[in-house]
């Protein structure tokens, strides 16, 4: 008896909430519930901040009647959020946000989860990798750095273990023939700031993470793992700007490494669904406020959606396979 | 700690109930120590590996249990643990909550927790129906209301609320 | 003295009056000033709910700030994170479940305060000891920013694994439970903190092939089930109700416990400094608050008394917690490391609005750094007269009927332990601490070294491989240089404290102790 009445209870008032949300009705696919984003990383990392971002953005500028919520699940190198968002197949109302752990975390750990098994919507940006040295060191250049790590004992700081930062060392160790002590660390302002404190000789830090230790002249760019330099020309640190920065390449260093800024949905996702979130999310990169983010961190910001952003992905999966598989990173078991 | 003194034959022993305890350290001890195993408890150039310092804390743990399964052998045969009568509301408030538990994923957080205040306030203790009705319909909806409308808060949903477009 | 004229400025910014539209007039008000006390009253009601921490808080609220200037917004952040630091004292003294998890030292004595009667006493010593922690912590951040900020740069791996160290060996030593019952309970403790994936190695470990045990274990689901879950069985146990007394309800506690508070000075001072040192370092205020209650343990003349009620054993942790998390707000600003989760959403925030955290935070966004050091200063004003009009209204709820109150914390305990990592298995995982907390507690085993274990395991470890790592392998890292030796010294010294302090009172004659 109790329970008959809460139920009508609660569905007279739950009633009243949905009658004054609306449903309208239109040709076109849209969100009926709160989107979710996964982040497979935890809070205060690049994917949290842009997810956050994101979200924000579609708040204020009203771009989508539901809300975005985000949503950490960093357990086990982000194969919490994969494995979540591989099992949710057919709800459309879940996005994930990638970052290079899509490809690293099965190839390292043997988790059952790969790319195929998403859906892609579109690639957002890029972020850049960039050699940073401490200012007080004598080396100005790769070449100089690379002489003086040969005598060997250099640490290399980085973020995680068997991810990106430690595949670009690897990389690095292979194409200059040098050998650094690779020390893993939780986030990427953490290991900008062991490197300002020198308890590390060098680090791979992701534009965002280090900028205001070079604007503060504690640290000193050497080269950035992109085919060509920043485009970026705001002064920064004295005369210096994004753009002033050297590729690797050139100095001789031939790595080049970027990380997926990207968005994926769960299996199964129709391509109305799709393109619904791909025109939100050109709406979003239209904003002020997106360009400005792009800005502070030097993001490369490359858009690509459909077959287009399969293919890259797909090189990208026989790449991270082949780096790691060389470096060896590959799980054993 | 409790009936202490007491008679013996009213609950069960203080003395089972403590090397069921140890016993239960001694096997979670046991799973450590094979789990580190398998991630190589070797200390490499890099310093100790995955499993070197789960192994050494397993390993001590199952030192320790030895000594508490021995000290608690030692103990009183005649104290009890508590009164079955005790155990008995103990029990009336565990069994509940592993249902409430098991019913999340069924029929949702809010759901659950309607009938799980108003299993507490009809059974154990007495309040009449308007009152229990107020309290366990009351308390969820104004919870949802916080965690799933002001702070956007995505908690277990069921049935009732997919039917109202949650 | 630039820092007061700037310190000065920033009250300016705070208290300056702006247009407001209100139903369609346009008012003059200090709008930071009412953003403040909005932040304060969200802020409080975060910390009460377990579900929603204040890293959970901000991170909801951050969005919702962008059409903000960027001082009014990090002003209802940071106090919306004040807020939250004082509410999660709240449930922890009034229920013994920690709404955050830097206050679970607190119960250990705030919760038996609240049994026998003096909620309102607790609840007052918790709030007002925040407030004085917290305010040491910001003077120190007006005043000596920039040294401390080089000082915190020192911390590497090997400094860092030091002060986990120290923090861990000041908190256990000798306690009433038999050595090896504490010795197993820590433990436990330990060897629960390494499962999941290994951060060093990015392998798994203890997963046994399962993806549950993915994440690991989480520290707040131990506690919400260990204590809270725990203490619900055992009232069941020992009858239906709470076996708090109606405690006072009128503000006339407030003053009474004031005025008992001064004599307690030299461990505020202690807990302020503490607070800070665990702050800057980073280590965080969790540890803070298990040294700080550790050290007060074996300090004060009241320390056998400890963990029944003794009003000192809530100052200790309440004010070295708000001291290292005020404190943990420097080193992002000055740095760009956030201190804590919190911070790191606040950070996010920060980049949002093109601030860029960091040493030039200080030289090109003075208004922004200095507005944001007053809101702290008045933040913290307007946060303890909002907490201590509640203590009455608070110290009530314990009249409410077990069999009201008790499903109702249950539900709250399920949506936190849930809201934790949105995962069910840790509701499962909740509700087998909880039996395993009742089973421990009635088999005499300490549950404080477990949980202390659980915080400070992973860090350590992790801390500790790092060092290792970077010296290839050899112990010698961790007396390195004077920072990380003398840190670890004073590590042994409060490990093998009791033992010392025997020794020197043998080495004194066998005068009998007159403290005793």
């Amino acid at each position: 008896m109790i329970q008959s009445k809460s139920s009508s209870l609660f569905v007279a008032a739950a009633a009243l909430g949905v009658a004054l949300s609306g449903t309208p009705a239109s040709a076109q696919w849209e969100p009926q519930r709160p989107v979710e984003i996964i982040v497979p990383a935890g809070t205060g990392g690049g994917a949290d901040q842009m997810a956050r971002a994101i979200q924000g953005i579609v708040a204020k500028h009203n771009l989508m009647k539901q809300p975005i919520i985000v949503i950490n699940k960093a357990g086990g190198a982000g194969s919490e959020g994969f494995l979540d968002v591989k099992g949710s197949a057919g709800n459309p109302h879940k996005l994930i946000i990638t970052l290079s752990n899509l490809f690293t975390t099965p190839l390292g750990t043997n988790q059952p989860f790969s790319y195929k098994d998403f859906t892609p919507v579109a690639m957002l940006a890029l972020d850049e990798f960039v050699l940073w040295v401490n200012a007080e060191k004598p080396y100005k250049n790769v070449k100089e750095f690379l002489a003086a790590a040969k005598a060997g004992g250099f640490k290399m700081a980085g973020t995680g273990s068997r991810q990106e930062d430690q595949i670009i060392t690897a990389a690095i160790e292979k194409a200059a023939g040098v050998k650094f002590i690779y020390v893993p660390y939780r986030g990427g302002g953490e290991v900008a700031v062991q490197l300002v404190g020198n308890h590390a000789d060098a680090t791979v830090n992701n534009p965002i993470e280090a900028v205001a230790h070079w604007r503060g002249g504690k640290l000193r760019p050497l080269c950035v793992f992109d085919a060509k330099p920043l485009p970026y020309n705001e002064k920064i640190a004295g005369d210096a700007a994004w753009s002033s920065i050297p590729t690797c390449k050139s100095q001789g260093l031939d790595v080049e490494y970027l990380m997926l800024r990207g968005f994926f949905m769960t299996p199964g996702a129709t391509p109305d669904q799709v393109k619904f979130y791909v025109d939100l999310f050109q709406k979003v990169r239209a904003t002020p406020e997106w360009k400005d983010l792009m800005n502070n961190g030097a993001f490369n910001t490359t858009f690509m959606t459909g077959k287009e952003y399969v293919e890259w992905v797909a090189r990208e999966h026989t790449r991270h396979f082949n780096l790691m598989k060389e470096a060896g990173f590959l799980s054993t078991n | 700690m409790s009936g202490d003194g007491k008679a013996a034959n009213q609950g069960p022993a203080h003395r089972n109930i403590e090397l069921a305890a140890a016993g239960l350290m001694g096997v979670f001890a046991i799973l450590v120590v094979y789990g580190a195993l398998q991630a190589g408890i070797g200390w490499g150039f890099e310093g100790p590996k995955a499993g070197f310092f789960p192994f050494i804390m397993g390993s001590i743990l199952l030192i320790a249990t030895a000594v508490n399964l021995w000290n608690g052998w030692q103990g009183s045969k005649t104290k009890i643990f508590a009164e079955w009568d005790q155990l008995k509301q103990v029990g009336a408030v565990t069994i509940p909550i592993a249902i409430y538990i098991a019913a999340i994923p069924f029929i949702g957080i809010y759901v659950a927790s309607v009938l799980l205040i108003a299993y507490f306030m009809m059974r154990i203790s007495s309040y009449g129906a308007v009152r229990t009705a107020l309290v366990a319909i009351g308390v969820p909806l104004l919870t949802f209301i916080v965690f799933e409308r002001w702070f956007l808060v995505t908690l277990p949903k069921g049935p009732l609320e997919a039917v109202l477009g949650y | 003295m630039a820092e007061f004229v700037n310190l000065f400025n920033g009250f300016a910014t705070v208290l300056a009056f702006q247009d407001v539209n209100i139903f369609g007039t346009t008012l003059s008000l200090p709008f930071n000033v009412f953003i403040m006390i909005v932040g304060i009253v969200l802020g409080v009601i975060i910390g009460v709910l377990p579900g929603l921490g204040g890293a959970n808080g901000v991170a909801i609220l951050l969005p919702l700030t962008f059409s903000m200037q960027p001082t009014s917004a990090i002003i209802l952040l940071s106090c919306i994170y004040w807020g939250a630091l004082f509410g999660g004292a709240i449930t922890s003294i009034l229920f013994n479940i920690p709404g955050e998890p830097w206050s679970v030292a607190t119960t250990f004595d705030g919760y038996p305060m609240a049994q026998q009667g003096k909620a309102g006493e607790a609840l007052t010593a918790a709030f007002t000891s925040s407030f004085i922690g917290a305010f040491f912590a910001v003077i120190m951040i007006t005043l000596l920013a920039p040294m401390v900020a080089a000082f915190a740069l020192r911390f590497g791996a090997a400094e860092k694994f030091a002060v986990y160290f120290l923090a861990f060996a000041s908190f256990v030593g000798l306690s009433k439970e038999p050595p090896f019952k504490t010795l197993a309970a820590m433990l436990i403790g330990f060897a629960l903190a390494t499962f999941g994936t290994d951060h060093m190695t990015g392998s798994l470990r203890l997963t046994f092939g399962t993806e549950i045990l993915l994440p690991g274990f989480d520290f707040l689901i131990a506690v919400i089930g260990l204590f809270g879950i725990g203490e619900i069985l055992l009232t069941m146990e020992e009858g239906l109700k709470f076996k708090g007394k109606d405690a006072k309800i009128n503000l006339r506690v407030v003053l009474q416990t004031w005025a008992k508070l001064p004599q307690y000075w030299w461990t505020y001072l202690r807990s302020c400094v503490i607070g800070c040192w665990m702050g800057i370092t980073p280590a965080g205020a969790t540890p803070a608050s298990f040294m700080s209650y550790g050290i007060a343990k074996r300090v004060s003349k009241n320390g056998k008394n400890f963990g029944n009620g003794e009003i000192e054993g809530v100052i200790a942790p309440e004010t070295a917690a708000h001291a290292a998390g005020k404190s943990a707000l420097l080193p992002m600003l000055a740095l760009g490391v956030p201190g804590s989760p919190t911070a790191a959403v606040l950070l996010g925030g920060l980049l949002i609005w093109n601030l860029q955290p960091g040493p030039m935070l200080f030289v090109e966004n003075k208004e922004f750094v200095w507005g944001l050091i007053a809101s702290m200063y008045l933040g913290n004003v307007v946060g303890l007269i909002i907490v201590l009009t509640c203590v009455p209204l608070l110290a009530a709820i314990l009249r409410i009927p077990f069999g009201i109150i008790a499903p109702i914390i249950l539900m709250f305990c399920a949506i936190g332990a849930y809201t934790v990592r949105n995962s069910f298995f840790d509701v499962i995982m909740m509700l087998a601490f909880g039996v395993l907390g009742y089973l421990l507690k009635k088999t005499n085993y300490p549950l404080a070294p477990l949980v202390l274990a659980m915080v400070l395991g992973d860090r350590a470890e992790e801390a500790f491989r790092q060092a290792l790592v970077g010296s290839g392998g050899s112990l010698g890292v961790f007396f390195a240089n004077g920072l990380v030796s003398s840190i670890m010294l004073l590590g042994f010294i409060a490990l093998f404290w009791s033992v010392i302090s025997a020794g020197i009172s043998r080495v004194r004659g066998v005068k009998p102790a007159t403290a005793g």
